[in-house]
């Protein structure tokens, strides 16, 4: 017997089977990071007044607004990858998905080689002080997810692609849930930008 | 999975099986396995309580030179023994293991919706399990602050420590790829004519305790996360400014709260209270209803039940926190939802009590286990109330008290409903069914052995014996009075222990020589019964897709003017 | 399903909504330039993350006209973690013979 569900919807969900999945884990995702997000507001109040610093005296305002456009671009290009598959053109896909890609690992070079590198080269470390440690721990984590983002859409843009000739239908489903993941550790980043670089 | 019948090699047939049959079946003999390992701790511990700083015999040259159990050893067997039992064996049995292969055959399925990830979920939990074992082997040993792994205390300890954290993450991603898979199969693959109302029981607990798993785990996972970048990368999130380790004031920048992990890890903790005991009441709801011969007394009001229990599980986890400072204002608060959710709990245990009202009750063996689990688990439940209002709990939180509490509750509650669902399903899985006279010899002994073991700890608990005594409370002139129970509860655990013998033999014999039986032995009427016997690996679940057309426990219901004595789900009756 | 003409539609939605974010972005950087005062700035600045959150859930992730079932889930959801937002805090806030002033955190754990 075969698996039902796997490419058509649910007569009474209207959903496919790995949509539901995705949209559980980011459920769980929103508990991770609530966690994270409660860890860092019981911190900050529960600082000592005018021991918590201003998030723009200490990191870098320019580079974290281009971060997030960097991200929020590749979120567009990311819909549009999926939006091409819907069109049946697939040559505009692997531009549009190829993109994201870059613009993913663009977002962590930036993160890694302008912000964490002259961090340490200045010994500022997650030891350093409460901040810090929330600072390193959340975007850290934040980074892991964009990492583990770019590896699956590395996978959809190459080898995985290959569906897209078989089942066209369930491969562009693959590419709106990785879609939603991606768009997820976007809206993670919309948060996390204004919480720790400018408040 | 288009490609996925066709003849495969051992590895993947046997090892990287995505069949959640077989994957059920690796997930409960995992588990029992470090069942048994959590137990074989607590045995070495218990020595230790009724005769204090004598050697332990047969193992005591691997504990120490003088063979006795040291202090250490006493602080990581004890933390050890909390994890293990619960995060790699319990739950593993219990969800990975039961539901597992039970669940997608109660609704009809051929398969979990995600078999790939279910094989996932599986490995992440082995390897979880390895690392906890490792961590054993480590220079200092393994972690010994409590299964609670408590802060500062915790974050100050030992390299097992950090194994325990690793280990974790890897148990919470087994158990959040488990409920994605049991969640999403349960609302997308039940078969034509299985509607939310038709669903057994059993199917009901697996589903809410997913939820529980998907929404209380991640909390632990961040928290786990930030200890860990505590012990590796030197941050305060958990550790207060000034504090004192062995007379110096620890050398870190503080400002954290120890009091943070608390409630990171009780929001999961509590809720994991229920992912331990739900599955058990379904299992006990199935085989009561199976041996009374009448149908489940309220179902939909133990499925309501349910429901408000998974979700007030969310919002009663400061309870365990009464001792911390907390103003009344939040007790009362936590107090309040305490007994409120006790109520969903003791509609359920009520309606299975009345099920037994007026039935003709078979005294099989997985009855027998599943009629024990009542008056347990209510034991449990009630002696949970004076834990429940702060005023109570002041004096008895850090006793015995609570350790009798708990373990009413998971030990002679939950581990009899696994047995009884080990014996209940074993020709469901094996297509033989085990020993009845062995397991009656087990079942006997286990609930003298188990009631042995915990009834007195209530009497130790409320004399006021703290919990956590190397010595067993013999320097406290408090504990005199009581203290010879000690001795009485490790004798009860040896017994325990022996008849569990009978149990392993059953199991092991049974395997090949136990009695061949029907594909139906038990005249149940839910679905898993309607597959094969022992259901073949990698061959899909039932020779044609089920249909179903009643209520889950349709036994001895009028039908046409007589009596049918058990109308399985996928019956045809033709109404006159 | 969406058909293809449907889906031409849907790329103009994306480039509006792709010109909230960027307006969203300098906004919530220009205010913080103003150093409107901690209270008000986190207030500001978690609105617009607010508003540009929901651009992208709704847009992006088709939230908008998503099946109820999604609905549900996300709805449990967020209602469990404004219990671990919100009630975390006010426990930890709550403490026997301490105000809820910033000191406590540090020293009221015994």
């Amino acid at each position: 017997m075969e698996i039902p569900y796997t490419v058509d919807a649910h007569p009474e969900t209207g959903l496919h089977n790995s949509k539901i999945g995705i949209w559980l884990f980011l459920a769980s995702e929103v508990m991770l990071f609530g966690g994270l997000f409660s860890a860092y507001i019981l911190l900050r109040t529960g600082s000592l007044p005018g021991v918590w610093p201003l998030g723009s005296d200490i990191l870098s305002v320019p580079i974290g607004t281009f971060n997030t456009l960097v991200l929020i671009i590749s979120s567009v290009t990311m819909v549009m990858s999926w939006a091409s598959l819907k069109m049946n053109d697939f040559s505009k896909y692997k531009l549009y998905m190829g993109t994201t890609i870059l613009l993913g690992s663009l977002f962590l070079v930036i993160k890694i080689f302008y912000e964490y590198i002259p961090k340490f080269s200045h010994h500022h470390f997650p030891s350093t002080d409460t901040f810090y440690a929330i600072y390193f721990t959340l975007t850290g984590l934040h980074g892991l997810h964009v990492l583990g983002g770019i590896l699956v859409n590395l996978y959809f843009w190459g080898p995985g692609s290959k569906l897209w000739k078989t089942e066209p239908e369930r491969f562009s489903n693959r590419i709106e849930v990785a879609g939603l993941y991606w768009h997820f550790v976007d809206l993670v980043w919309i948060f996390l930008f204004p919480t720790l670089y400018l408040l | 999975m288009s490609s996925a019948y066709h003849d495969e090699g051992f590895w993947r047939k046997y090892v990287f099986s995505t069949d959640h049959k077989w994957i059920g079946i690796q997930y409960a003999v995992t588990a029992l396995f470090f069942l048994l390992i959590g137990f074989c701790l607590i045995l070495v511990m218990r020595w230790q309580l009724a005769y204090p700083g004598e050697a332990v015999p047969i193992i005591g040259k691997l504990l120490s030179e003088e063979g006795m159990l040291t202090p250490d050893l006493y602080n990581s067997f004890g933390a050890m023994h909390g994890t293990i039992m619960i995060f790699l064996g319990v739950v593993p049995l219990a969800v990975g293991g039961f539901g597992n292969y039970v669940l997608p055959l109660q609704i009809g399925a051929p398969d979990m919706a995600f078999p790939k990830i279910n094989m996932a979920s599986y490995w992440s939990f082995f390897v979880g399990g390895v690392v906890m074992l490792a961590s054993f082997f480590m220079p200092q040993g393994a972690a010994s602050s409590g299964w609670t792994m408590y802060p500062p205390l915790s974050v100050i300890q030992t390299t097992g420590e950090t194994m325990w954290l690793i280990g974790m993450v890897f148990l919470i991603t087994s158990s959040l790829l488990g409920a994605i898979n049991f969640i999403t199969t349960v609302i997308q693959l039940r078969t034509k004519g299985m509607t939310w109302m038709r669903l057994p029981f059993f199917v009901w607990t697996q589903f809410i305790t997913s939820f529980l798993l998907l929404l209380a785990f991640p909390p632990l996972e961040s928290a786990a996360i930030l200890q860990l970048m505590d012990r590796l990368a030197g941050t305060s999130f958990f550790l207060p400014s000034g504090l004192y380790v062995g007379g110096e004031v620890l050398n870190v920048s503080g400002g954290g709260s120890p009091l943070l992990w608390q409630h990171l890890f009780w929001f999961l903790a509590h809720p994991e209270v229920y992912v331990l005991i739900l599955p058990a009441m379904g299992i006990v709801a199935e085989i009561i209803t199976n041996n009374t011969r009448k149908p489940l007394w309220g179902y939909r009001s133990m499925v309501y039940s349910l429901i408000f229990l998974g979700f007030m599980s969310f919002i009663v986890w400061a309870h365990h926190m009464f001792l911390t400072g907390m103003g009344t204002t939040m007790a009362a608060f936590f107090q309040t939802t305490t007994m409120i959710i006790s109520i969903p709990s003791v509609i359920i245990l009520s309606a299975m009590f009345i099920s037994l009202w007026g039935g003709s009750i078979r005294f099989s063996v997985p009855m027998l286990f599943a009629l024990a689990f009542l008056p347990m688990f209510g034991i449990g439940g009630l002696t949970g109330l004076p834990l429940g209002l702060a005023s109570a709990d002041i004096h008895l939180h850090d006793t015995y008290y609570v350790i009798g509490h708990f373990h009413y509750i998971v030990a002679p509650g939950t581990l009899l409903a696994l047995f009884a669902g080990i014996y209940y399903w074993f020709p469901k899985v094996t297509g033989r069914k085990m020993n009845d006279s062995l397991g009656r010899i087990h079942f006997f002994g286990t609930f003298i052995g188990m009631n042995g073991v915990f009834m007195p700890m209530f009497i130790q608990g409320l004399a006021g014996v703290s919990r956590r005594l190397y010595d067993g409370g013999t320097t406290y002139l408090h504990a005199q009075p009581v203290l010879q129970w000690n001795e009485f509860m490790t004798i009860s655990a040896i017994l325990l222990g022996l008849f569990q013998i009978p149990f392993i033999v059953n199991f092991f014999m049974s395997i090949k020589r136990g009695k061949k039986v029907s594909s139906n032995p038990w005249e149940a009427t839910t679905l898993e019964w309607a597959a094969a016997p022992s259901p073949p690996i990698r061959h899909g679940n039932f020779s044609s897709v089920p249909e179903v057309y009643h209520s889950p426990y349709e036994y001895n219901v009028p039908v046409n003017g007589t009596v049918e004595e058990f109308v399985p789900q996928n019956k045809v009756l033709e109404v006159e | 399903m969406e058909r293809a003409e449907d889906v031409k539609k849907h790329i103009k939605v994306y480039l509006w909504v792709f010109a909230g974010l960027v307006i969203g972005t300098i906004v919530t950087v220009a205010v913080s330039n103003l150093q409107a005062g901690v209270a008000l700035g986190i207030f500001i600045a978690m609105v617009i993350a607010t508003f540009k959150g929901s651009l992208v859930a709704g847009f992006f992730m088709h939230l908008r006209t998503e099946k109820k079932l999604i609905y549900f889930v996300l709805g449990i959801t967020a209602l469990l973690l404004l219990v671990l937002m919100f009630i975390t805090f006010f426990t930890i806030g709550d403490q026997v013979g301490v105000q809820i002033v910033p000191e406590s955190a540090g020293h009221s754990v015994h």
